[in-house]
């Protein structure tokens, strides 16, 4: 399933979209950054709460397909300029987290 | 590529700000894009750089990041002038952190930068002298 799909199903608020066409492979659930640059699959969705600038960089370099934000997490301006500027795409949701994973698995398992 | 043909990157990396950490990263990982480098090898060199990089920026009022790309390896060496890592085993622990709570509010400092580096390294050596500084060296290989 593509992002962009993925956006529809889920009815996600889209704050930074680079490359909806890019396939949505598995997902990770967590907001201590290490934690989730060591863990997160590359090509998944990353759920977090997290919402300032660096969640840019280690979307980025963990190669994640996209972060949604939960919980009605809305992201900082300079996350939000970021994401643009890295073509990190950048969506959200106020569906809790563990609601939010539960529809993703559904989806895309 | 010629094994001559290594290729040199440094950066520095400014201390203190999170901000802008990620930067060097960022940087890294186009050139090893535009090397046409495999994707699973550049996500292995960035989580190992970004996670030294933060360590730089939290502990050490940042420092030098030099990585040297070969055809069957790259390496990423790391050099500070802060305070040292007195216990090298036990900074190696997961869970294990001396970050500051400011830190940790942005999502830093649960103690899994170092033991990250290791996992994602093939080879990974820390030489640290308190008071002087510390040095981490990171060997990634490039699958055949």
């Amino acid at each position: 399933m593509t992002i962009q799909q993925l956006t529809e199903e889920l009815g996600l608020t889209v704050f930074a979209l680079d490359d909806p066409d890019r396939e949505v492979a598995g997902g990770y659930c967590g907001d201590l950054l290490s934690w989730v640059m060591g863990r997160a699959v590359a090509g998944g969705a990353w759920l977090t709460i997290m919402s300032n600038v660096n969640v840019a960089a280690v979307a980025a370099l963990a190669d994640v397909a996209c972060v949604i934000l939960t919980e009605g997490v809305r992201p900082d301006p300079a996350l939000l300029a970021k994401a643009r500027a890295q073509g990190v795409n950048l969506l959200g949701t106020d569906l809790p987290t563990y609601a939010c994973a539960g529809r993703l698995h559904t989806l895309i398992g | 590529m010629q094994e001559e043909d290594r290729i040199h990157l440094s950066y520095q990396v400014e201390g203190g700000d999170l901000t802008h950490a990620g930067e060097a990263s960022s940087g890294v990982k186009q050139t090893l894009r535009k090397l046409g480098i495999d994707p699973g090898t550049i996500r292995r060199v960035s989580v190992c750089m970004y996670e030294g990089e933060i360590n730089m920026v939290i502990h050490a009022n940042g420092g030098l990041a030099m990585v040297d790309v070969g055809m069957d390896d790259i390496t990423i060496t790391l050099t500070d002038y802060g305070p040292g890592i007195p216990d090298i085993d036990r900074a190696m622990q997961a869970g294990f952190s001396t970050a500051a709570d400011s830190v940790r509010d942005l999502g830093f400092g649960a103690g899994m930068g170092l033991p990250n580096m290791k996992k994602y390294s093939d080879e990974m050596k820390i030489k640290s002298i308190v008071g002087v500084g510390t040095t981490v060296t990171m060997v990634v290989k490039i699958p055949s």
